[in-house]
C-alpha cells in the first residue's frame, strides 16, 4: 500500500489530507498516477496540473518518476509562503 | 536555529533569548511578522498555515545555510508559526547577528524574502465568505528576485 498526502487546496478537493491505497497494476510512474487518480476521483484535472509538484519519500522529484506500492507520495500545489 | 511552532509565541521573549545566544555580536537585526486582519477576501478571522515536514524545515535550513554563506553571521534564528492563528498574532520571527549592521540587515531581509515566497507553506484565510487558499503575490516574487545570483 502506498501512502498519499494532499497538501493545501488539494486536501479540500480530495476530502482528506492523507490516505493509504493500493496502486493498481500498470500505474508505474508519477504521470500514470496523476492521470489514474484524477480520473478515479473525478477531479477534472487538478492532479495533472504541472504546477502541482510531487514529492516521493520526502524528496521533490523530476517527472515522470517511477513509483512503487510502498512509497509515500505527496501532491504539493504551489506554495503560498508564510 | 529553525523552529516551527503550532502555538502562539512571544517575539520579545524570542529576541531576548537570541540576544543571549548572540552575545558578542556588534549588531542584531530582528523582524517580527504579524497576522494581518484583512486579506484579498475581506476581514480575516483565522489564518491557517500548513507545513509538510520534513520538506518545510529542510528548505528553511537551506536558506539559513545560504545566508550564512553569503554574510558573516554569528547567529541566526527563524521561528515560524503553523496551524491556526488570529489577526495580530506573531506568525514569523527572524533574527540575525553579525559584527556589523549591514550583514545583519541584509541577511534578515534575504531570509524573509525566502519565507514569503519559496518556503513550503500553504496558507488559508477564513473570512465571513468562507475559506480561501492564498497563493503568492507577484511582488513577493520580485522581492525574492532581488537576491538572484544571476542578477535577473
Amino acid at each position: 500500500m502506498a501512502t498519499l498526502f494532499y497538501l493545501g487546496r488539494l486536501m479540500d478537493a480530495l476530502g482528506t489530507g492523507t490516505e493509504t491505497l493500493a496502486i493498481p497494476p500498470g500505474v508505474n510512474d508519477t504521470a500514470a498516477l496523476r492521470t489514474w487518480l484524477d480520473a478515479e476521483r473525478q477531479l477534472g484535472g487538478i492532479l495533472t496540473e504541472p504546477t502541482v509538484r510531487l514529492a516521493i519519500n520526502d524528496v521533490i522529484v523530476s517527472e515522470p518518476c517511477a513509483i512503487s506500492d510502498t512509497d509515500e507520495i505527496a501532491f504539493l500545489p504551489p506554495v503560498g509562503g508564510g | 536555529m529553525v523552529s516551527l511552532l503550532d502555538h502562539a509565541f512571544d517575539a520579545t521573549d524570542a529576541l531576548r533569548a537570541f540576544e543571549k545566544r548572540a552575545a558578542g555580536a556588534g549588531a542584531i537585526v530582528s523582524f517580527t511578522g504579524l497576522v494581518r486582519d484583512t486579506g484579498k477576501f475581506g476581514e480575516v478571522m483565522t489564518l491557517h498555515l500548513q507545513a509538510y515536514s520534513p520538506l518545510t524545515e529542510r528548505g528553511i535550513a537551506a536558506a539559513v545555510a545560504e545566508a550564512e554563506a553569503r554574510w558573516p553571521l554569528t547567529a541566526t534564528s527563524v521561528i515560524h508559526r503553523i496551524g491556526d492563528m488570529a489577526p495580530a498574532e506573531p506568525i514569523v520571527f527572524v533574527a540575525t547577528a553579525s559584527a556589523h549592521r549591514r550583514a545583519a540587515f541584509e541577511a534578515a531581509d534575504f531570509l524573509m524574502d525566502y519565507l514569503k515566497t519559496e518556503a513550503v507553506f500553504w496558507k488559508k484565510e477564513t473570512t465571513a465568505s468562507g475559506d480561501h487558499w492564498i497563493e503568492p503575490r507577484n511582488e513577493d516574487y520580485s522581492d525574492r528576485d532581488r537576491w538572484s545570483k544571476t542578477g535577473s
